[in-house]
């Protein structure tokens, strides 16, 4: 009895059970991958928040028509600040009932037609036409404009439009949808509010002038203006594990890890690295992902390593990365195409002369080098063109010959040197030729 | 049969062939002085299936309409030739339902069926027609307004008519209207289907009349009084009397419309239009009450007549059948119209305590005597029951249940019912009996007009946005909030979707539209008038009050009646869309766009007799732009025509759009009638600012002492709201604020929006403080998030290495001496850049990535993204900005 007690007790101080990790696991990456779900915490955007929230609240309080652009960079929060907004009126008691939503994409409404049958449908208007399904793009138009003028400020239930990734829907023919949402929103028909979630920035200059007019020019920006030290405490959060969790003596050990980790050297210039690369919390979440991925049932607790290794695997390069797997006459001739972009300074070149570079190195330096016949060469070449380190200039034709078609290479030198460092069994010669197209004069 | 016909044939395009038209008889009068003579009746001779058709007087009929499928209904009052020998009738309109505005038809309070039309007493209709629009006779029963609608075979032939429409209101006709419809019915009620056709029971009765007529040639008058030897002497009296106006109706109506402008303004005062109307009253009468006369006289006649009749002969009998009691009905009420109509008004008078239903049916039966339609001998009686009429109408409209009656009533009514049943029920068995099930009901439900052309049927089987569906938003579950303080009331006032009391502003450029429209409605003429102006300084606002000034001095009678259509290019999803949005404005049909197209050329090219001025409002006219400019040379082309009656009034937003994009021939048709709306200037948005916050109620007392001299904030409960605006010489930082609006746009919308955003930063920054100041900080900052670039700040925000691949990009223009470069060339730069501030350089994935966001925040301009190293790159905003926003840090 004393000893099964024991025996457990053993067990938790010297790691966790496999339902524990799973567990730890399940919460975590949930928290990195549903970003968008309205349960993450939103990080120095308090202020947006609240003039977001007041912006809605008046809308279905008051019925007040408006116009707002949420702009911000990619992985800056917009969705979720929207969410989180959302998700927080709909518990407010006089909301409830008050508010219709249309979520339109840009990315999925590619054009006006597509979104007014995406609106329709979610307005549920189409039940009034029975199952008849519009007709054309004209009359659901006229359909859709029609029943947003019959309402007032005071009776209708004030509809919310979220368009997503906003941008796109400034490219569709005149501007058609946006002009008459914009429209509505400036007169008595029935409130509506339009939220617009856009990255960029000149988004203002791409609204025709009429649209522009008609829009109420508020914009909330989303910056990631956060410095390094809310970065390292978004970190801390985002590890933690929630008072909830089942296990408790593991959470409170997993947490205390975390706090260490954070207050640790190594850590902190992985995390540096990646704050001066970009703010953007995605990629924090996909940093550690990869680390969390290395929690197993032996190995509990996060380490500095981890996290060391999944900086390096997030930083790597995807081209260095392919030249890893390319044989030694393929290296060559990527060498031999480096060589010609010094010489040319980076005019394209076409297979001949990557040929003839390749030929003068096996004559007149090579020891190690089987001289290969040209078949086997331009087999070679056209692997690399597969693998897309060449690119050609222009679609091969049926005309021209593949030997003279103009080839451009994908690579940059550092690519390339850096790739050879740690090329296996790579032979010196090749290794010298590298480094300078010069050294076998 | 001696016909002196002046054939003049003219394509019908309905029916594809050729029609002539042509006098049937003699001329009953001449007027010698204006050469014209009437006649008694028109045939209309079909050249390829060789038919005749004979229309008389008091016949009803279908004249061709603006719209080819719908026919307007009239009865034929008049027959004249004129002077100029063109032939000329004078009708009594009836309306469809699709002719009354939308906004009047829900006074009916009921279902509208199309076979149903309503007795016209809208003034301002041309009642003088050129008799080759007539189409053909057709049947018009009155309905008492409590009987259904008996089914019918020929839908197309037959109308019903329950009750009047003076443009107001709807009313139920008179007993005396009633009557007399309903003996011309029986004469109308024989003509059956398109076949050829010769009105039976006319024929007989004619032979005498013209024999009449060419025997009293040399004197008129007595003519008139042949044909009616066993007319009461009542009647007699009447015939006599009327024989007179006859002769100058035509002339003394025409004299009439020509002395008096004012009548086309439906200016007459009422003394003159009743009597004007009890002429043409007269006139009618003795006629019809002839005709019914005649027709009872020779129903045996009918059974024998001749086989020209192309119906069987039970048929025949049994509409002599049923015509008998509705003579006698008809009879009965001639013969005791004042007992009668007293009886009613004192039992109406009685009833008032009890019930108010009654009213509805009392009203109906002596009320319907409206002051306009009362013939002269029952003068003194309308005037007595008039007074009362006002006042059941007055109930009548508060009065919604309408379903449960009366008991002390009842009995009346239903004696009244049977009365009229007797006559309309055989006629409906006949038919009936002879159909199989007819399927009524649907077709009652079913919204489509009776002369649709097949093609067009199946359209409410398909409804693709059925009419009679109104799509609307939901209710709301809980009631909007009131503004609950100043500043939100502030704030609904300021929103854009306010409408104002007036447009402050631009008094002038509403005058000159008001005037170039007004002139047009009263010359009945089409004009095009093109306004441009830069996006929010109110043209469409300016349009749309003249429209509403215009519409409310019609409802006046200050104005003839104008119909509003109003189109907006950017609401069209293609120009040519125009075309049907323009006809299912005018007419309510919904037809395809290029078959509106050629119903709308027909429709303003054609001379309509029955027909208002068209007001369009073209807004966003540049988006109706095509290659050939079609839609735009057809807008600008009718009001040219001579019977358009369309006014145009065209937005756009450049001055000169007709110049640039229009071909000269659209150009020209557009004219010279333009005018430009000027930005606003500071002093006029502050003007707006203020005059939108002014007239708050709370603050009057405030406001008006401090308008003088710092114009401020209305404000509540001693709260003080001072407000954004003030007096320029006062606080000149604030008024560089609205020289700033004014100079980035001079656009109202902005500069509402504005204020609005400030009221908000205001509450947002001091909740609880009261007095809720809105200060000159506040719209600073609302102009700031406004109006700065967000370039700047986005640069400050970004990560070190977004930065440092800036400043690269910066070194290699700088390098290269051009602005734009390979990710190659600043990839090279940045790691150079790195190696000075000893920072890990990245990988090229990296720096993709680094250069792919800065691409989507359009900080960048980039290539497509598979040219990888060679992707070229060049900088959304200055390379000032950048350093600016770099060398701040």
């Amino acid at each position: 009895m004393k000893s099964a007690m024991s025996k457990r007790k053993l067990k938790d101080t010297c790691g966790a059970s496999a339902e524990c990790i799973s567990q730890v696991q399940k919460i975590l990456r949930e928290r990195f991958c549903h970003r968008p779900s309205a349960t993450g915490k939103l990080f120095g955007i308090e202020f947006q928040y609240r003039h977001l929230l007041e912006l809605l609240k008046r809308t279905t309080l008051h019925g007040e028509s408006n116009s707002a652009l949420i702009v911000g960079p990619r992985g800056s929060g917009k969705t979720t600040l929207l969410n989180h907004v959302l998700k927080d009126l709909r518990e407010m008691k006089q909301v409830r009932g008050n508010l219709l939503e249309v979520h339109l994409n840009g990315l999925l409404q590619t054009s006006d037609k597509v979104a007014l049958k995406e609106i329709t449908r979610q307005l549920q208007l189409e039940n009034v036409v029975g199952d008849k399904v519009f007709g054309s793009f004209a009359e659901t138009l006229a359909f859709l404009l029609e029943a947003l003028r019959k309402g007032d400020r005071t009776s209708s239930c004030p509809v919310l439009f979220v368009l997503d990734e906003f941008d796109l829907f400034v490219h569709h023919k005149n501007q058609t949808l946006l002009y008459n949402l914009f429209d509505i929103s400036q007169s008595a028909q029935t409130p509506v509010t339009i939220i617009g979630l856009t990255c960029r920035q000149d988004i203002l200059e791409l609204l025709e002038k009429r649209v522009k007019s008609r829009f109420s020019h508020r914009q909330i920006y989303l910056m990631n203006s956060f410095d390094f030290k809310q970065y390292v405490k978004i970190f801390k959060e985002q590890l933690s594990l929630p008072a909830e969790f089942p296990d408790e003596p593991f959470a409170q050990k997993w947490n205390d890890n975390i706090q260490h980790l954070s207050e640790d050297k190594i850590v902190q210039d992985v995390l540096q690295n990646l704050f001066h690369h970009t703010k953007d919390l995605r990629s924090l979440y996909f940093l550690l992902m990869l680390a969390v991925s290395a929690v197993t049932v032996h190995h509990p607790l996060l380490t500095a390593a981890d996290l060391q290794e999944a900086s390096r695997q997030h930083g790597t390069d995807s081209k260095a990365n392919i030249v890893h797997g390319l044989s030694v006459l393929e290296i060559c001739l990527i060498i031999a195409m480096k060589h010609l972009n010094d010489v040319y300074d980076g005019e394209p070149f076409n297979f001949q002369m990557v040929y003839n570079e390749f030929q003068k190195f096996i004559q007149r330096k090579a020891h190690s080098m089987y001289n290969f016949e040209k078949p086997v060469v331009m087999k070679a070449f056209e692997h690399l063109l597969q693998l897309e380190l060449v690119k050609p200039l222009e679609r091969p034709s049926a005309r021209a010959q593949r030997e003279y078609l103009l080839m451009r290479l994908l690579l940059d030198n550092t690519q390339i040197m850096d790739a050879l460092q740690v090329y296996p069994n790579c032979p010196t010669d090749v290794k010298q030729w590298a480094a300078s197209s010069l050294s076998w004069l | 049969m001696s016909q002196n016909s002046f054939s003049l044939g003219i394509m019908n395009t309905r029916q594809q062939s050729k029609l002539i038209y042509s006098w049937y008889g003699k001329p009953m009068s001449s007027d010698r002085k204006l050469r014209t003579s009437q006649y008694k009746g028109i045939v209309i001779t079909s050249e390829s299936s060789r038919t005749e058709t004979c229309i008389q007087l008091g016949d009803f009929i279908l004249v061709e309409g603006v719209n080819a499928d719908r026919p307007y209904v009239a009865q034929l009052l008049d027959l004249y030739e004129d002077g100029a020998q063109h032939k000329r009738a004078v009708v009594q309109w009836f309306c469809h339902i699709g002719e009354i505005p939308q906004n009047k038809r829900k006074l009916l309070k009921r279902e509208i069926s199309p076979q149903e039309v309503f007795f016209d007493q809208v003034l301002g209709y041309d009642t003088d027609i050129d008799a080759q629009t007539i189409i053909k006779s057709i049947m018009v029963i009155p309905l008492h307004p409590e009987e259904e609608l008996p089914i019918t075979l020929n839908k197309e032939q037959t109308f019903y008519v329950k009750q009047s429409w003076d443009g107001k209101c709807f009313k139920a006709l008179s007993p005396d209207t009633f009557s007399k419809l309903k003996a011309k019915k029986k004469k109308g009620s024989t003509p059956d289907s398109s076949e050829p056709f010769i009105p039976s029971d006319i024929l007989t009765p004619l032979k005498k009349e013209t024999e009449s007529v060419v025997r009293s040639a040399t004197k008129p008058k007595n003519a008139e009084s042949k044909h009616s030897v066993s007319k009461s002497s009542l009647a007699k009296e009447r015939q006599s009397q009327r024989a007179a106006n006859d002769i100058k109706t035509p002339t003394a109506r025409k004299k009439l419309e020509l002395s008096s402008p004012t009548r086309s303004k439906g200016r007459l005062l009422g003394s003159e239009v009743l009597d004007l109307l009890d002429d043409d009253r007269d006139a009618i009468a003795p006629l019809e009450s002839a005709a019914t006369k005649r027709k009872v006289t020779f129903t045996s006649d009918i059974l024998g007549s001749p086989p020209k009749i192309p119906c069987s002969s039970d048929k025949s009998k049994s509409v002599s059948d049923t015509a008998e009691p509705c003579q006698r009905f008809s009879d009965t009420i001639r013969l005791s119209p004042y007992p009668k109509a007293k009886d009613f008004s004192e039992k109406a008078k009685n009833l008032h305590m009890e019930d108010d239903i009654i009213f509805l049916v009392g009203h109906q039966k002596p009320g319907t005597q409206s002051p306009v339609l009362t013939p002269r001998s029952r003068r003194t009686c309308a005037q007595r029951t008039s007074a009362l009429i006002a006042q059941h109408i007055s109930v009548l409209n508060q009065e919604d249940d309408l379903s449960s009656s009366d008991s002390s009533y009842s009995s009346s009514s239903e004696e009244e019912e049977e009365e009229e049943d007797v006559p309309c029920t055989p006629e409906k068995k006949t038919k009936s009996s002879r159909i199989f099930s007819t399927p009524k009901s649907s077709s009652k439900s079913s919204v489509h007009t009776p002369a649709k052309t097949p093609k067009k049927t199946p359209l409410p089987g398909t409804p693709k946005t059925p009419r009679n569906a109104t799509p609307e938003i939901p209710r709301r579950s809980h009631a909007a909030q009131k503004p609950a303080s100043v500043l939100e009331e502030a704030r609904l006032r300021l929103h854009v979707s306010a409408v104002p009391e007036s447009l402050p502003c631009r008094e002038e450029e509403f005058q000159d539209i008001y005037n170039f429209v007004e002139s047009k409605l009263i010359d009945g003429t089409g004009g095009c008038m093109y306004i441009s102006g830069v996006p929010g300084t109110g043209k469409t606002a300016t349009v749309h009050e003249v429209i509403r000034c215009l519409q409310q001095a019609a409802e006046n009678d200050e104005l003839p009646p104008f119909q509003l259509v109003e189109i907006n290019g950017m609401k069209l999803t293609d120009p040519h869309q125009a075309y049907v949005q323009i006809l299912e404005l005018l007419t309510g049909q919904k037809v395809t766009a290029t078959h509106a197209a050629v119903l709308l050329a027909k429709l303003f090219n054609t001379p309509g007799p029955k027909r208002k001025t068209t007001v369009l409002i073209v807004d966003e006219l540049d988006l109706l732009w095509t290659r050939k400019q079609n839609v735009m040379y057809n807008l600008f082309d009718w009001p040219t025509q001579k019977h358009s009656k369309l006014i145009i009034l065209a937005i756009a937003n450049t001055m000169d759009l007709p110049e640039r994009i229009m071909m000269n021939r659209v150009a020209s048709r557009l004219g010279l009638t333009r005018m430009a709306f000027q930005p606003y200037t500071y002093k006029q948005l502050q003007h707006i600012i203020s005059s939108r916050l002014k007239d708050v109620k709370a603050f009057e007392e405030d406001a008006i002492q401090l308008v003088s001299r710092k114009q401020y904030i209305p404000r509540a409960g001693g709260m003080t709201a001072r407000v954004v605006i003030m007096h320029s010489d006062k606080m000149s930082g604030f008024s560089s604020v609205w020289h700033n609006v004014a100079a980035l746009s001079g656009d109202a919308r902005r500069c509402l929006d504005i204020c609005r955003r400030a009221t908000e930063i205001c509450e947002f920054a001091e909740p609880k403080r009261s007095p809720e100041i809105v200060g000159m900080a506040h719209v600073t900052e609302a102009i700031d998030e406004m109006f700065s670039s967000p370039y700047i700040n986005a640069i400050r925000n970004a990560s070190l290495h977004e930065q440092i691949f800036l400043k690269a990009i910066l070194a290699e223009f700088r390098r290269a001496g051009v602005e734009e470069a390979t990710v190659q060339q600043v990839y090279h730069q940045h790691m150079a850049l790195c190696r000075i501030e000893g920072m890990q350089r990245p990988t090229v994935s990296e720096m993709m990535a680094i250069c792919s966001r800065l691409g989507a925040s359009r900080l960048l301009l980039l290539e497509a993204s598979n040219k990888y190293l060679h992707m070229r790159v060049r900088l959304n905003l200055s390379q000032d900005d950048v350093m600016y926003a770099l060398r701040e840090e």
